[in-house]
């Protein structure tokens, strides 16, 4: 099918972007790379009334190390992202996951601002900000503000996000020394929605116990799936298999997936701690061997 | 800065396989609707129209991208180039489209000029693929004739006579 009419306006700067957004409010969306908006368009589940372009912004399309704190921004295009050096170096955990997110023609048009926005917790991505305990940064006509990763997924499809704000880039935080991270899926085909995917980041104390630990997951329930109880278990112990397999345990108990056409919820639940116990034990791997990836 | 910032209609320039053209659209259009009605270019095929397929498959700025999942007016100023821009010209074949065509690599033809953008673009990147590797970036195109191995075939093929021309 073919999206229903809309009026169209090209930004020309932040401003102006944010500017028409608080004047057209919901009616009104924004336009990346258009990969999950556009065929919800052609398929006339969504219909807005208008869209504003974001596609001319160039400046926003930027990714910035800081002490190996990562921004990016919210033109910035999945393949930038996935051939980045630095982001390799200094965020393995996003590195890791990008080759998972669609097909190369999807990655060389969508934007990872515009994948967090839709907030589908069948995407890897929204698991992968939860670990990596990712900040959002909001901006509105009015002014701007952070949103913690935790509090952004608010339900399927919905974010913290108010109808004049726009996601304008995303924080990840610097991995601390002995930290070692895993993201890891099982799908149908490269390409694919995961059945189940867990994205985890762990950081060693000084005695080679578990100091941090964060658990998410994707496509395990109506937003992405933090296990916090499962990375609490590993917290002050030694990250042996009798630990992981205790925290894969007590993930699949964290979770809630609604199965679909290609599995059913007790498989996808039987995935999340086989996945957990597999990504715990090559973070904790890498942990210890000083490489995070 | 009002609403009437919105528009019905937009005026379009881009190049399309090295021309220019100036077109007012619709904002709704598709390129894959406008690189066919609207220029004449019927080689883009459009499937799904939901990005599954990959027939659509087109170089945006030399990258391949799907031209059912971006409006036309997302192409302002841009540089597109479509399955007609590979041969050098009447009578004449791509080396990966003489190794298609050797290789069987097409039946009834429908998903070929998705798959040609798509593998033209991934071997200037990746001169010496394995056949898994080919196999991969082969994922995001749908084929319901072939099975995939003559495709896979004829991949392999034009890396290796891309590879021997460059040496030569």
């Amino acid at each position: 099918m073919k999206p229903a009419p809309f009026r169209y306006a090209a930004a020309q700067s932040l401003e102006h972007a944010l500017a028409l957004k608080a004047e057209a409010g919901e009616e009104a969306r924004f336009l990346a790379g258009g990969q999950s908006l556009i065929p919800a368009m052609n398929f006339r589940l969504a219909q807005p009334a208008m869209l504003i372009d974001l596609n001319p912004l160039d400046d926003l399309d930027y990714i910035t190390v800081d002490n190996g704190a990562l921004r990016i921004g919210a033109r910035t295009r999945y393949s930038r992202v996935e051939h980045c050096a630095e982001v390799a170096r200094w965020q393995p955990l996003l590195a890791e996951v990008l080759p998972n997110i669609a097909h190369p023609q999807i990655r060389n048009r969508g934007t990872l601002c515009g994948n967090l926005s839709n907030a589908d917790p069948a995407s890897e991505l929204p698991a992968v900000m939860l670990a990596a305990g990712a900040r959002m940064h909001a901006h509105s006509a009015g002014g701007d503000r952070w949103i913690a990763a935790a509090d952004f997924f608010i339900n399927l499809f919905e974010t913290a996000l108010q109808p004049d704000e726009m996601l304008v880039e995303i924080e990840l935080p610097a991995l601390p020394a002995r930290s070692g991270t895993c993201f890891i899926e099982v799908a149908r085909r490269p390409g694919d929605y995961a059945m189940a995917g867990v994205a985890a980041s762990l950081t060693l104390d000084a005695n080679g116990r578990c100091g941090s630990a964060s658990i998410a997951l994707c496509n395990a329930g109506p937003t992405p799936m933090a296990a916090a109880a499962a990375a609490q278990l590993l917290i002050g112990g030694v990250l042996d298999a009798e630990a992981i397999a205790a925290a894969a345990a007590q993930a699949q108990e964290e979770v809630e997936p609604n199965g679909n056409v290609h599995c059913t919820a007790d498989y996808q639940r039987h995935l999340a701690g086989v996945l957990t116990r597999r990504a715990l034990t090559s973070a904790a791997a890498r942990a210890r061997q000083g490489t995070s990836a | 800065m009002s609403s009437s910032d919105f528009e019905h209609e937009v005026k379009l320039s881009l190049t399309v396989n090295g021309r220019r053209y100036t077109r007012t659209v619709e904002p709704r259009m598709l390129l894959a609707d406008f690189l066919r009605h609207e220029l004449g270019l019927t080689g883009t095929h459009v499937g799904c129209e939901h990005g599954v397929c990959g027939a659509c498959t087109v170089q945006f700025d030399g990258e391949p991208a799907r031209s059912c999942l971006t409006f036309a007016v997302q192409a302002q100023g841009h540089a597109i180039s479509t399955v007609e821009s590979l041969a050098g010209g009447p009578g004449k074949l791509s080396v990966l489209q003489e190794a298609f065509r050797e290789c069987h690599g097409l039946q009834c033809g429908y998903c070929t000029p998705g798959i040609l953008m798509t593998m033209q673009a991934y071997l200037a990147q990746h001169p010496d693929p394995t056949e898994a590797e080919v196999r991969e970036a082969l994922s995001g195109n749908l084929c319901r004739c072939t099975g995939y191995q003559h495709i896979v075939d004829a991949v392999l093929l034009a890396a290796k006579n891309l590879r021997a021309g460059a040496a030569a």
